[in-house]
């Protein structure tokens, strides 16, 4: 069982409090109506799906209930980092030559 | 006393006899004993039938690696039947009174087995059998496969009656956990106690000391090894650290979380009332120390599965833990030293060595004159090339070995051959982090490499002999632990005298003068694998590993390949003519020994398996005989049989009486948000599909949650309360789902708006009352609110009291007749029901459940979400296309509307079905064809999705996705059924008073 760094309560908690929910930094468009159906299809559909570092998004749901983002490599299943909705996405490299 | 039982020595209870039986012939052992010893203090080897040939089989070692000697256990027949455990290991299942055991996988008696024919038929079963053999001829499944060679091959029975015993879980938090309590691990918990670590050691024997309970010669600090075992044990008691026997660490996960597995009445004599039998510790610990020690590999040669042939490892730890000589004329064979030593020790204890066969043309000078100083003879430089004996060990041929070159025979008599193929770390807790292994190219073995976890890893378990450098080595990783989780730490060298350090050479199979087809050599006992079967995998065109051991099943027995896996990989790598590192070793998985389902379980069993929810109302349906259906987690009434009624009466009197008169119906389940603030109805306009601006307060609506891929998600009535305020219902099930994607939404796309959502599907009961009297019932209890036709018409909320307590009450109709739903805080729920009831009694009102508020709606065609819909049907497919506001700019699911395939021609759209014969009802789930004579496979063009018998109707009616179906009003499609062929007509889904008039009372 993974333990969890909520940016939120600034508490690292296990995995059973938070629920998984897809990748990070897909927006939803301001105008869908304006997107051609091979644009709303990338949209819907179309995802990283990475070996290696993965930006994604997890609720505290049995917690503060916020959701969050995160950084996870999924070879080795370790977060590399989480932050709050919002802010912009880090740089990687960086991350990487933290480990 | 037995035979093999030395008077006073070991480590049982020589004052306390243990009486038990196997396979019906009565026992008695001593306290401490193990099935295995004590079958051995009595001569008795043959234990087991193997799982594909039934070679007769004995135990190989002496812990929880073995994998021959599994046995079925219970506590007696009858009731304690339930007790039953088949698989068992009789090297690790402790002696307790009355302890029945039998052999497993024969088919007569175990010395006279009729499966054996297996053995003879063995040509049948090579590498792979399972994808060969069992392929053809046809008729060969029936008669053969199936009944004979599958039934005769296997493991124990399963026990017959359900587990009467009860398993508990735990958390556990620690600084360091420290897994073994062999040499290394007792260091390495001292010298971290030392420094003040909160410490956790386990081991999954029933006593702490691991290889030192085998050594008793060995002086540590100037003391012997049990002196000083009891002092480091006493100063760990001392120093605060949780001993915990009978634990195996199964499992290691991420972040240094350990699960161990800890037995506690299995050895019990008799079990203490509400005793657990086992408790599932999960450890999440700062630090771990892996001293798991090291396991013996067997040596692979023709005849080397005999009862008789066992590790030498296993006959020393026989001999000292026990007090059991495994015989009277030991052969050793050997390729590492530590052989040696048990063949020294078994001679000091009275039986006759025969022989110390070592592979190696020059063993150890020191070691060669202590084994002529006492009269063995030494055979180096020599192979074993085979033993005999029908359900023993009586021979065995030996050989020397020149230049690569077998030479003449000779054979020496013996009741057990004692064999090293030296030893290999356990590795499997550190293969279950993914840490690297590395060849190591001077012992020939794998050691643990690069780590992902906090750990340290000591002694034997990364490659570590003897007991000075274990010692050591266990208090330099206690002392690093120490350190590293901020302690000042020592890591003090204990004085170690007559200590037994040594090296070894690995091995393939020993080389042999016999026809290749005459030898079996096995590698994984319990499989029932051959040297010659890993060759031809590997000839048959497995290279990798991992296709190695699937194909000849090599290391998935229930021992994980310890016995197995480097010998295994010793064999491969030769045939694919490849270094080993190359070949690789198979990756080992949880649990480090086989686990109960129990364990797993813990509490989450029968009543406590999963929540159950009850609303505030169901001790009064329960009271009053109602039959429960569950519905997510709830547990909801779904009808009240009166007298002797079966379900399909009691259905048909409520719906009868809801239409004539008045139902009442417990719906508190819906799911209820609250979406409260000044965006409140913005947030709602880009949530659902329908317009809210323009609804007033004081109004309600039904509303439609889409995906943003365009399909249903979820609906629900929603009711204004005031310009800032919405009641939002969801389904039952869709309740916790509905909520995460509102506050997804509302959290991460437009956090701007300044709404807040509250779950209160708990804080309100909610009684529907519907039927033509529901009015006459409700009005007199109403306080605060005109209720009639003109003040309060279909689809208002207001806020008021009912029957004395605060409500919300909606007039809402899900049965087509009036209908109104009222909300109380949920501790008023039963009190509102019972008024109800009572101010009811003149008109008949009649409770009604779930099935017949499922019959009604369907009357009306009101569709169920998740029941008429199944995640790729859009409103227009389900007949609520009025539902979208067509002129708001955005709307989740807005723009999936306007999908290629969503708007294409013949989707699959909601339509009702009337059968011809109104008498018959379809099963929901059936297929729709148009043309029932069509060759087959037919073209399905849909399929039932509600069917009922509508008492209101006389008949049955049913609702249907089938394709185009709108535009097919008044044809009629067939239903084909495995008892012939249903016709129906497509027809509307408004089965009943479709114009509504029912609703304008
Ligand atoms: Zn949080």
């Amino acid at each position: 069982m993974l333990l969890i760094h909520c940016p939120y309560c600034d508490e690292t908690l296990p995995e059973l409090e938070f629920a998984y929910a897809g990748e990070a930094h897909v927006d939803r468009p301001a105008d869908p109506s304006a997107l051609s159906d091979e644009e709303w299809r990338d949209f819907l559909f179309i995802r990283a799906n990475p070996k290696g570092p993965h930006f994604e998004r997890w609720r505290h749901v049995h917690g503060c209930a916020r959701f969050f983002n995160a950084v996870r490599d999924t070879v080795s299943d370790r977060f590399l980092m989480t932050y709050k909705a919002g802010e912009p996405r880090p740089d990687i490299s960086k991350l990487e030559e933290a480990q | 006393m037995s035979q093999f039982r030395i008077p006073g020595k070991g480590r049982v209870d020589h004052a306390e006899t243990v009486s038990f039986s196997f396979d019906g012939k009565r026992y008695e052992g001593l306290r401490g004993d193990t099935v295995a010893s004590a079958l051995l203090a009595h001569g008795v080897h043959l234990m087991g039938r193997s799982f594909k040939y039934h070679r007769p089989r004995g135990p190989v070692t002496a812990d929880s690696a073995e994998p021959n000697a599994l046995i079925g256990t219970s506590r007696g027949a009858g009731e304690k039947e339930g007790r039953f455990e088949p698989n068992t290991r009789a090297t690790v299942q402790e002696l307790r009174q009355g302890l029945v055991a039998e052999s497993q996988n024969r088919l007569g008696s175990l010395s006279f087995d009729l499966g054996a024919v297996n053995d003879a038929l063995h040509p049948l079963f090579p590498a792979g059998f399972y994808y060969k053999t069992f392929m053809w001829p046809r008729s060969f499944w029936d008669k053969l496969y199936e009944p004979v060679i599958r039934h005769a091959a296997g493991l124990g029975r399963a026990p017959s009656k359900v587990d009467p015993d009860s398993y508990a879980s735990r958390y556990l938090h620690s600084d360091l956990l420290v897994v073994g309590a062999g040499p290394s691990g007792l260091m390495a918990a001292l010298a971290a106690a030392r420094a003040g670590v909160r410490v956790t050691l386990v081991d999954e024997n029933p006593e702490m000391g691991g290889a030192l309970l085998s050594d008793p010669g060995i002086e540590i600090e100037g003391r012997p090894a049990w002196d000083w075992l009891s002092g480091a044990l006493a100063e760990l008691n001392a120093l605060g650290v949780r001993l915990m026997t009978r634990t195996t660490a199964i499992g290691y996960y991420h972040q240094n979380m350990i699960g161990l597995c800890e037995k506690l009445t299995d050895h019990l004599d008799e079990i203490p009332e509400g005793a657990p039998r086992e408790r599932m510790w999960r450890v999440r610990a700062t630090r771990v120390v892996l001293a798991q020690g090291a396991l013996e590999k067997p040596l692979v040669f023709h005849g080397n599965d005999r009862p008789g042939v066992m590790l030498a490892g296993a006959a020393q730890s026989y001999l000292h833990r026990w007090g059991v000589r495994v015989g009277e004329r030991a052969v050793i064979v050997t390729s590492h030293d530590s052989a040696w030593y048990a063949a020294f020790d078994l001679a000091e204890a009275g039986s006759k060595v025969v022989a110390i066969v070592d592979t190696r043309a020059t063993p150890p000078e020191a070691l060669v004159s202590e084994a002529r100083a006492r009269g063995i003879e030494v055979l180096a430089g020599h192979t074993v090339t085979g033993t005999k004996g029908r359900l023993r060990v009586a021979s065995v041929t030996v050989n020397p070995v020149r230049g690569g070159t077998v030479g003449a025979a000779r054979l020496l008599h013996c009741d057990c051959l004692l064999m090293s193929g030296g030893w290999t770390p356990s590795l499997h807790l550190f293969s279950h982090t993914k840490g690297s292994l590395q060849w190591d190219a001077e012992s020939e073995t794998f050691l643990p490499g690069r780590m992902t976890e906090e750990c340290h890893i000591a002694g034997a378990g990364r490659g570590v002999w003897g007991y000075a450098e274990a010692l050591a080595d266990g208090a330099k990783a206690g002392a690093d632990a120490a350190t590293a989780l901020g302690r000042e730490a020592e890591a003090i060298t204990p004085d170690v005298a007559h200590d037994r350090p040594g090296t070894g050479e690995s091995h393939k199979e020993l080389p042999t003068d016999r026809k290749s087809h005459r030898v079996r050599a096995f590698v994984d006992y319990q499989n029932d694998v051959t040297a010659k079967d890993l060759r031809l995998a590997v000839r048959e065109g497995m290279r990798s590993i991992e296709h190695v051991k699937r194909y000849t099943t090599n290391g998935m027995a229930t021992d994980q390949g310890k016995m197995s896996n480097m010998n295994g990989l010793m064999i491969a790598a030769d045939a694919v003519g490849k270094p080993p590192p190359q070949v690789g070793l198979t990756t080992f998985r949880p649990p480090y020994t086989p686990t109960t389902f129990g364990a797993f379980a813990g509490y989450h069993r029968g009543a406590t398996f999963e929540v159950t929810r009850a609303t505030p109302i169901d001790g009064w349906a329960e009271e009053n005989g109602a039959v429960y259906e569950p519905v997510s987690l709830w547990r909801r009434a779904w009808y009240f049989p009166i007298g002797g009624e079966d379900m399909e009466e009691a259905v048909a009197r409520e719906c009868r009486a809801m239409r004539a008169s008045v139902g009442i119906f417990d719906a508190s389940t819906l799911g209820k948000i609250e979406v409260m603030g000044p965006d409140a109805v913005e947030f709602m306009n880009r949530m659902y599909t329908n317009p809210w601006t323009k609804l007033a307060p004081g109004r309600c609506r039904y509303g439609v949650l889409l995906g943003e891929d365009g399909y249903i998600r979820d609906d629900g009535v929603i009711g204004r309360l005031s310009d800032d305020l919405f009641h939002v219902t969801t389904t039952t099930g869709g309740a916790a789902r509905v909520l995460n994607m509102m506050e997804d939404y509302l959290q991460t796309e437009w956090p701007d708006l300044d709404v807040w959502l509250t779950s209160t599907t708990e804080q309100w009961a909610t009684v529907a009352l519907n039927g033509p009297r529901a009015r006459e019932v409700l009005a007199p209890l109403v306080e605060g609110q005109d209720i009639s036709a003109e003040a309060f018409p279909h689809m208002s909320v207001a806020e008021c009291t009912v029957a004395g307590f605060k409500a919300r009450l909606f007039r809402l109709s899900f049965t087509g007749e009036l209908g109104f739903e009222i909300n109380v805080p949920a501790r008023h729920g039963r009190a509102l029901w019972e008024a109800l009831m009572e101010a009811g009694k003149p008109h008949g009102i009649t409770p009604y459940g779930t099935e017949t508020m499922h019959v009604l709606r369907a009357e009306k065609g009101f569709i169920i979400v998740g029941q008429d819909t199944d995640g790729t049907v859009t409103p227009q497919d389900a007949g609520l296309g009025w539902a979208i506001g067509k002129k708001k700019p955005d709307f989740v699911g807005k723009r999936g509307l306007a999908r290629p395939d969503l708007v294409a021609e013949g989707r699959k759209q909601l339509v009702g079905l009337m059968t011809e014969d109104g008498a018959v009802k379809l099963e929901e789930g059936a297929q729709i064809v148009l043309d029932p004579e069509q060759p087959l496979p037919m073209k399905m063009v849909g399929h039932v999705t509600s069917s009922y018998h509508s008492a209101t109707l006389g008949r049955s009616i049913a609702m249907a996705l089938v394709e185009g179906g709108t535009e097919r009003m008044g044809e009629t499609v067939h239903v084909p059924m495995p008892d012939g062929v249903v016709r129906a007509k497509v027809t509307s889904t408004a089965f009943y008073d479709p114009d509504g008039d029912r609703l304008k009372l």
